[in-house]
């Protein structure tokens, strides 16, 4: 197990500097593309022709694109100045760039809206499962009932609805017409409960389209291994029919359900972006829509980094659970 | 095994009709990122063999023997490792798709699951069909005629020609994949465990079909299964194996009486008989253990970690399928016969 | 099998296993599957019942049946309709309550399934599956189940079980996992060991080995045993009694010699007609059953082998097809039973003229 973590690990840190390395490749890539001075990109629309070509120095746009990687990547890691044009800005450890066109480091606008996405996504991801398992493990186990009608049609709505007509609706519902819950975005570590309160629609939002695809899946799951022979030997052992769903049916249902979880992380920046906006929750994802409009690309490069990070080291936490799971995963 | 020099056994032995050298196959197994071949399973390493025109050669043995990999070599449906493959004194060992087709007419092979090796989506009249539109051939009276007098060969009501396969039985659908093997007229045909997943009533309609269909088309078998009251019943000649090997190769009768390698003495007593007056005064040999695996299989004599006669030699060195007697070859260094190549010291 | 007398319905019997009538049956959407259609049998401890039967003839569902598992975990299925009375040890589990049934499930009654593989959950340890079987009937701490279950897996030849125990099945060779099988179904000393084809997807070396362990553990633990199998073989190897089913119902019992020595059922013939036999000399044809097994959804009425029997007309005014023969003792036996509409002396004839000398 030792050696799976320590294998997993070190791949995961190769993984990292290629995402880097294609991400920083792309956006070096675009304005060659768009043939636009690559400058004018990174400082934005109005500035002056001395600024863009100080701007021009500082960066060393003027170097192959790996000695520019290896600023970039060194920057992350010691600092970095960029100076040309008589100027000179400071950039702190971890360095992952400077906005010319908000005159800030990179690094510090991430760290701040990184908490924000984060509890959004892991409120919602422990909501999804929740409740995506729960009803899928009862709909299994009552299946053909009206419970297992219902929910299964409202997981089937779940999964056709966008997340800006549920937000939206939810908004109009609970927040406009109800006048619940329509506090606004408070750090944790100010007040747990704002912070909570703050979040619950947006979680809920999110939650529902995932948790309408989970329930179906462990639905689907649940009922295959029900079918298996190890579940009826251990109702031939004399197991309580809840050890026989609890322990036995529940760790195989868990696998695939796992896989999918995998992904999805990978998946869920979409629906952050998508739900942030909605709830206007300062969050990454509206960082990233801010940074688009205003085509700031030093802080596009920083929110897809921060992203592929999330994604890859979500994946890890799931191949890790995974073989915990599951004994062959481990010992092949 | 032909015998030569024992012209007072038989009259001169005819040409076989399938020769076979050597013959090997080892499936690689890769590792890492890089697909590096971290070893084989040598699934079959190094048989000898001929089927003579018009005998049923049957050949046993227990999972892992290499007997179904043996089957997809010399129908050339693997592609073998080393070795040579002669069908009707044409050297077949490495032809391609295209070199192999005129061969597939004469060289058909029937599988064990009568459920998937038919496709569902056809009527019989296609799948029995299937051969001549493959091979471009349009048999005498028209395909469809020809089908449903294949369908009556076999025992099945010509007039279902229209079905699908979930409409009949398994024993029925056993009859369809052997009316599919000989709608071409095949010489040869290999039959991989053509009974066993059938039920013990149906399988005996299978066996006596089979039994018939040699008889009256002149065809030659070689049937492999693990079951061996089955092998018995149907074969000339039976090659036992065990992990890749040959390990002894007789006609039928010597090899039931008188086997002369510990393993096949051990296989037969291991099957269960019907009678239960039989089973407290029969002499049973149990193996210890279960067959080791082909990845890295044991050294000298493959079977020496399970055998109660081994000794030294059986560790070290590999015993040489030899002819002992006429018509009988074993691999042994102690044949139960006590022709003791190993206590002799001389192995060839 | 007992020669008592029968009791009465509902009156404890005095056999240690005992079925009366017991019907299980199926609704599906294209009828009424009748698995098992009227099955009555006994067996006492320190025997072994064989039953045999093709696929279809209801010999798992009877098993299966027997621990009431047709009646758990049947989420949203369509109920199996169960009749009958299933006696074990003076009690009646079909009217008893569904804990108590659980509670000698795995304790009083265990059984041994056909895949090991297939039969053992992958993601625990062999060990934490005997260990999780022990402790569910047993009020013991880790320890003292773990050491149970080690002492098991080494009574039934698993070198080194206190190691084997931490590995999982997959882990374990084929004729090994089946011997850890056995180790569970026998960790609480049960006294009705049921074995469904336990040796069907064994090698035939191995297959020699597992039933040898099972005859010995029979004659240590003195259990009934029941031995499901299709192959007449394997019940000849191990079982007292016989008991072959056709179409859901019992068409011939009785003692193991006797039903291989005179079989009295035309079904029974073409078994044995059919098998291929090693111990003795080749013949030049098998004698095939013609046709196939019944539906159970629509079994022929009268006798359901009537449509395969070569000697269907042997009876006057085809009540072979239209009356159903009832199980009925073969006199000058002892507990031979067949139900055949041929009278004693035809079935005699015919087996000892026509069959016989062709097997």
């Amino acid at each position: 197990m030792f050696a799976y973590i320590v294998r997993r690990l070190f791949a995961v840190i190769v993984m990292l500097l290629v995402v880097t390395l294609v991400t920083f490749g792309i956006f070096f890539a675009i304005p060659k593309l768009t043939g636009s001075d690559p400058a004018l990109l990174y400082v934005g629309k109005q500035a002056d022709p001395e600024t863009i070509e100080g701007i021009r120095q500082k960066l060393g746009l003027g170097d192959p694109v790996l000695v520019q990687f290896w600023h970039f990547v060194s920057g992350i890691v010691s600092g970095r100045d960029y100076s040309g044009g008589g100027t000179s800005v400071h950039c702190d450890v971890p360095c992952f760039g400077y906005s010319f066109r908000t005159e800030q480091d990179i690094w510090p606008v991430l760290k701040d809206r990184l908490p924000v996405t984060l509890s959004l996504a892991a409120g919602a991801c422990v909501l999804w499962l929740l409740g995506g398992v729960i009803t899928g493990v009862v709909s299994a186990l009552k299946r053909g009932s009206l419970w297992d009608r219902a929910a299964m049609t409202v997981a089937l709505a779940g999964v056709s609805l966008p997340i800006y007509f549920t937000g939206l609706l939810s908004l109009a519902v609970f927040s406009y017409g109800l006048g619940w819950l329509d506090g606004e975005y408070v750090d944790f570590a100010e007040s747990p409960g704002e912070w909570f309160s703050g979040l619950v629609l947006p979680w809920i939002t999110l939650a529902f389209l995932y948790a309408a695809m989970y329930a179906r899946l462990t639905r689907a799951t649940m009922l295959e291994i029900l079918g298996e022979d190890y579940i009826r030997t251990a109702r031939a052992k004399g197991l309580r029919e809840p050890v026989v769903i609890g322990k036995h049916a529940m760790r195989s249902t868990m696998t695939p359900v796992l896989t999918i979880l995998g992904m999805d992380l990978g998946a869920l920046v979409g629906g952050a972006i998508l739900t942030e906006t909605t709830f206007n929750l300062p969050g990454l994802g509206q960082a990233a829509v801010k940074a688009i409009g205003d085509r700031d690309l030093p802080l596009i490069l920083g929110v897809t980094l921060i992203a592929a990070a999330a994604v890859v080291l979500a994946n890890l936490v799931v191949d890790l659970l995974y073989a915990v799971i599951d004994p062959r995963v481990r010992l092949s | 095994m032909t015998i030569p020099g024992q012209p007072s056994a038989s009259p001169e032995p005819a040409a076989p009709l399938l020769k076979v050298e050597g013959l090997v196959k080892h499936f690689p197994i890769t590792k890492g990122l890089l697909r590096r071949q971290s070893g084989a399973v040598q699934a079959v390493d190094g048989l000898t063999f001929d089927v003579r025109p018009g005998e049923t050669l049957g050949v046993v043995g227990e999972s892992g023997c290499g007997k179904s990999t043996m089957g997809r070599l010399i129908t050339r449906l693997l592609e073998p490792t080393a070795g040579r493959i002669e069908f009707e004194g044409r050297d077949i060992t490495h032809l391609g798709v295209a070199g192999m087709r005129p061969m597939r007419r004469d060289v058909q092979m029937i599988f064990q699951d009568p459920y998937s090796s038919l496709n569902p989506r056809h009527t019989v009249g296609t799948i029995v069909g299937a051969p001549f539109r493959l091979q471009g051939i349009t048999p005498e009276g028209g395909v469809k005629k020809e089908v449903q007098r294949l369908l009556g060969l076999v025992g099945l009501n010509p007039e279902h020609y229209n079905r699908y396969p979930h409409e009949f039985s398994g024993g029925q659908r056993q009859r369809i994949g052997i009316a599919r093997a000989l709608a071409l007229k095949p010489k040869l045909v290999v039959a991989d465990e053509p009974v066993s997943a059938l039920d013990v009533s149906i399988q005996a309609q299978v066996v006596n079909l089979l039994d018939d269909l040699q008889e009256e088309l002149g065809l030659t078998y070689v049937i492999i299964a693990h079951d061996l009251s089955v092998i018995r019943h149907v074969s000339d000649r039976i090659a036992v194996m065990y992990l890749g090997k040959i390990v002894e190769l007789a006609d039928r009768s010597p090899l039931y009486t008188a086997p002369l390698h510990p393993y096949t003495r051990a296989l037969l007593s291991a099957v269960p008989v019907p009678d239960p007056a039989r089973r407290a005064r029969r002499e049973r040999i149990l193996l210890k253990g279960d067959v080791p695996s082909p990845i890295s299989p044991p050294s000298g004599c493959r079977f020496h970690t399970r055998c109660w006669k081994a000794t030294e030699v059986c560790a070290r060195e590999e015993p040489p399928l030899l002819t002992l007697r006429p018509g009988h070859a074993v691999a042994c260094h102690h044949p139960e016969d006590g022709s003791d190549s190993g206590a002799r010291g001389a192995v060839t | 099998m007992t020669t008592a007398p029968a009791p009465a319905p509902g009156q404890p019997p005095a056999a240690f296993l005992e079925v009366r009538d017991l019907r299980i049956h199926f609704p599906t959407d294209d009828g009424l599957v009748r698995s098992v259609d009227g099955l009555s049998f006994r067996l006492d401890k320190g025997r072994t019942l064989g039953i045999v039967g093709e696929s279809g003839s209801g010999k798992s569902v009877t098993s299966l049946g027997i621990m009431g598992l047709h009646t758990v975990g049947q989420y949203g299925r369509r109920r199996a309709r169960i009749s009958g009375e299933i006696w074990l040890d003076g009690k009646e589990l079909m009217s008893a309550d569904p804990d108590e049934v659980r509670r000698l499930r795995g304790r009083e009654m265990a059984m041994i399934f056909q895949d090991p593989l297939s039969a053992m959950h992958p993601y625990f340890t062999v060990g934490a599956q005997i260990v999780e079987a022990y402790r569910v009937h047993h009020d013991v701490d880790k320890k003292t189940a773990r050491k149970r279950a080690v002492e098991l897996l080494d009574r039934v030849g698993i070198p080194q079980p206190d190691r084997r125990a931490d590995d999982y099945p997959h882990q374990f060779s084929g004729g090994m996992r089946q011997r850890a099988m056995i180790a569970m179904a026998l960790v609480n000393n049960p006294e009705l060991l049921i074995a469904d084809e336990p040796t069907t997807a064994l090698d035939v070396t191995v297959q020699a080995q597992i039933l040898d362990l099972i005859r010995d553990l029979q004659q240590e633990f003195g259990s009934a045993v029941i031995i499901i199998t299709h192959d007449l073989g394997v019940v000849a190897e191990l079982a007292d009694d016989i008991l072959v089913m056709y179409g859901g119902r019992c068409v011939e019992r009785g003692p193991a010699e006797q039903v291989f020595r005179r079989p009295q059922h035309p079904y029974t013939w073409g078994l044995l007609g059919s098998m291929p036999r090693i111990d003795r000399e080749q013949t030049e044809r098998l004698i095939p059953v013609k046709g196939s097994p019944p539906s159970l959804i629509n079994v022929p009425p009268g006798c359901a082998f009537s449509p395969r029997c070569p000697y269907a007309d042997v009876p006057a005014d085809g009540i072979t097809r239209s009356e159903r023969p009832e199980l009925a003792p073969v006199p000058g036996t002892d507990r031979h039973h067949a139900a055949c509409h041929m009278t004693h002396e035809e079935r005699a004839r015919i087996w000892t003229e026509e069959i016989a000398p062709k097997l």
